[in-house]
């Protein structure tokens, strides 16, 4: 007999995450705090050729990358004279589950039906979900999937109710649980009890799967436009997004593109609060992942993240909600896109990005989402009134995430704000700092690692780290 | 959610709840509203054998797994959708393409 008890779980945690996800972190160690990231990532078999090769076989990636000319157009309406920028949008939604998540899920799927596991498992309520759902149906593996569903009161989020509906209609087995962290506790229970793969967002396997989508973009855009784009805007949560994203530009030479992440702003709702699960408006994309992901990346499902976004952001942006639902009604209105809402995160930042740059310049929102029933401004925006959310035309400045959402009035209002990249970096070396074994010093490994991990160099590492001690 | 409490029969797509963790179990570390209740699940599946709502017991899930818990609805509808327009964001595809026209640009 199995102790189930959520203690006998927990203490047995590392056992299970090492033989669903099999992988043995401990070999990549290579200081106090230092592990080897990209041999981490070489050692998933998977290079950019056959990432591709594998998604090409079960119809991931090739997406379309669409530019916006009436976008630009509106930009430029709004902007001082010579600027407004070019604006690109890989159409993600053209993937099988609908959404670039397929690109994470292929690897995954792919790893474990080689490797011979029975199934795979995956705890995530957002499109991830549907996409592990779609790949392992293609391969002929039994799936489940373990959502954050449903508040105490039985309410359970538009946007997630349709992940069910997508993963169920994908012969999935979806596990709903009400809020709270233990869903980690939960999927550990499955895993043990299945012996089924760990279908994690944080793998080196999901993000070589991104690797892709980088590559593909800087390719089409250098073919349409006889150059690299200027500017990537990736919306930005775990850090996958951004780091895979960013990995496959370089590897395609695009050396000199800058990254931005753009993340909702979700400030002052807890992600484990029961009160506050059904006032975001947003259940991915949002501050709630992205600040906690990006300062301490290893807080994942597996020992190691493989998504370490700060490494790779080169700017760090966040808008509203309001704003991002304005520019979903744009995206159809302008351009023939119904797409996201999630996904339109990084349009609502590259818009207003691109109103500051030269009219020449190129940006690339890299990915678009399927819309459909409960994933649609609609459903969102009736949700949260129902909620007791007031939603109103005004100034966007004046959104309070959780209480009042406001939709501009003017596409002049649409603007970001910088978060403050250093200030993501002193707390991920505190972080750092406080995971030291008593005693222990950092090497010269382990600072090299940090400044890599912090995106950084080691003068400037030095300089926080002292003011830090 | 039947109105009555009717056989259900075996094989039918079905609903069921249980209780994970009891409040006083629940991890430490979480907010004070969510440590009030308990942690909840829901999985559906066929069932494996003829039962009434609100009985314990066991249905076979897509993934094969035979799992235990008290039926709450049989046949569940997915009922999401998207509701009626919202006010605030009817007029914006106006706004905008007046905008275009207005710049003596093709929206």
């Amino acid at each position: 007999m199995t102790d189930d008890s959520y203690a006998a779980v927990m203490a047995e945690r590392a056992a299970i995450v090492r033989d669903s996800v099999g992988l043995d972190y401990d070999r990549y160690t290579c200081g106090v705090l230092a592990f080897d990231y990209e041999r981490l990532l070489a050692d998933t078999g998977y290079d950019l050729d056959t990432a591709r090769a594998v998604q090409r076989s079960t119809g991931v990636g090739s997406t379309p990358l669409v530019e916006l000319r009436n976008i630009a157009a509106l930009v430029r309406c709004v902007a001082p004279p010579g600027k407004g920028a070019r604006i690109f949008v890989k159409d993600e939604a053209a993937n099988p589950s609908g959404s670039f998540k397929d690109r994470r899920a292929s690897l995954s799927v792919h790893a474990a039906m080689r490797r011979g596991y029975a199934g795979v498992a995956a705890a995530t309520s957002g499109n991830y979900g549907a996409a592990v759902a779609s790949q392992a149906a293609k391969a002929g593996l039994r799936c489940i999937v373990v959502q954050e569903a449903f508040d105490s009161g039985g309410f359970a989020q538009p946007e997630i109710a349709e992940k069910t509906r997508a993963c169920e209609g994908y012969g999935a087995e979806v596990i709903r649980l009400s809020v709270g962290p233990e869903i980690f506790y939960v999927f550990l229970g499955v895993l043990r009890d299945t012996g089924y793969f760990n279908a994690s967002l944080y793998t080196p396997y999901s993000i070589v799967g991104i690797e892709t989508l980088g590559a593909e973009l800087a390719e089409q855009v250098r073919a349409q436009t006889g150059r690299f784009p200027d500017v990537v805007v990736a919306t930005h949560a775990g850090g996958g997004n951004v780091t895979g994203t960013a990995r496959g530009l370089a590897k395609a030479g695009a050396t000199e593109t800058a990254v931005v992440a753009a993340s909702v702003d979700l400030a002052g709702l807890h992600m484990a609060s029961d009160r506050d699960f059904n006032r975001k408006s947003f259940t991915t994309g949002h501050t709630g992942f992205a600040m906690p992901f990006t300062t301490w990346p290893d807080r994942a499902d597996v020992p190691r993240n493989a998504a370490r976004a700060l490494r790779y952001m080169d700017r760090f942006v966040t808008v509203t909600q309001g704003e991002v639902f304005y520019m979903t009604e744009v995206l159809a209105a302008l351009e023939g896109l119904q797409r996201g809402p999630a996904g339109n995160t990084s349009l609502a930042a590259a818009f207003a990005i691109a109103r500051t740059l030269d009219a020449d310049r190129i940006v690339v929102v890299q990915e678009t989402e399927y819309t459909g029933a409960g994933k649609h401004p609609l459903a969102q925006l009736n949700f949260a009134r129902q909620m007791g959310i007031e939603v109103r035309r005004g100034d966007p400045r004046d959104n309070q995430p959780g209480h009042r959402i406001v939709i501009p009035e003017d596409p002049s209002q649409l603007a970001v704000v910088d978060v403050d990249l250093d200030e993501m970096r002193r707390l991920y070396l505190r972080r750092a700092l406080d995971s030291l074994p008593p005693g222990a010093r950092a090497s010269e490994t382990d600072l090299d690692f940090l400044a890599a991990d912090t995106r950084t160099t080691r003068a400037r590492l030095e300089e926080l780290l002292h003011a830090l001690r | 959610m039947t109105a009555t409490d009717a056989p259900v029969a075996a094989g039918t797509w079905v609903e069921i709840h249980r209780v994970v963790l009891h409040v006083h179990e629940r991890a430490p570390h979480i907010p004070d509203d969510t440590r009030a209740v308990p942690l909840e699940l829901r999985v559906k599946g066929f069932l494996a054998t003829a039962a009434s709502a609100g009985d314990e017991v066991e249905i076979v899930t897509s993934a094969g797994r035979r799992v235990r818990g008290t039926l709450i609805d049989v046949n569940p509808a997915y009922s999401h959708g998207f509701g009626s327009p919202i006010p605030e964001l009817a007029p914006v595809a106006d706004e905008v393409r007046a905008l275009l026209r207005g710049r003596g640009r093709t929206a």
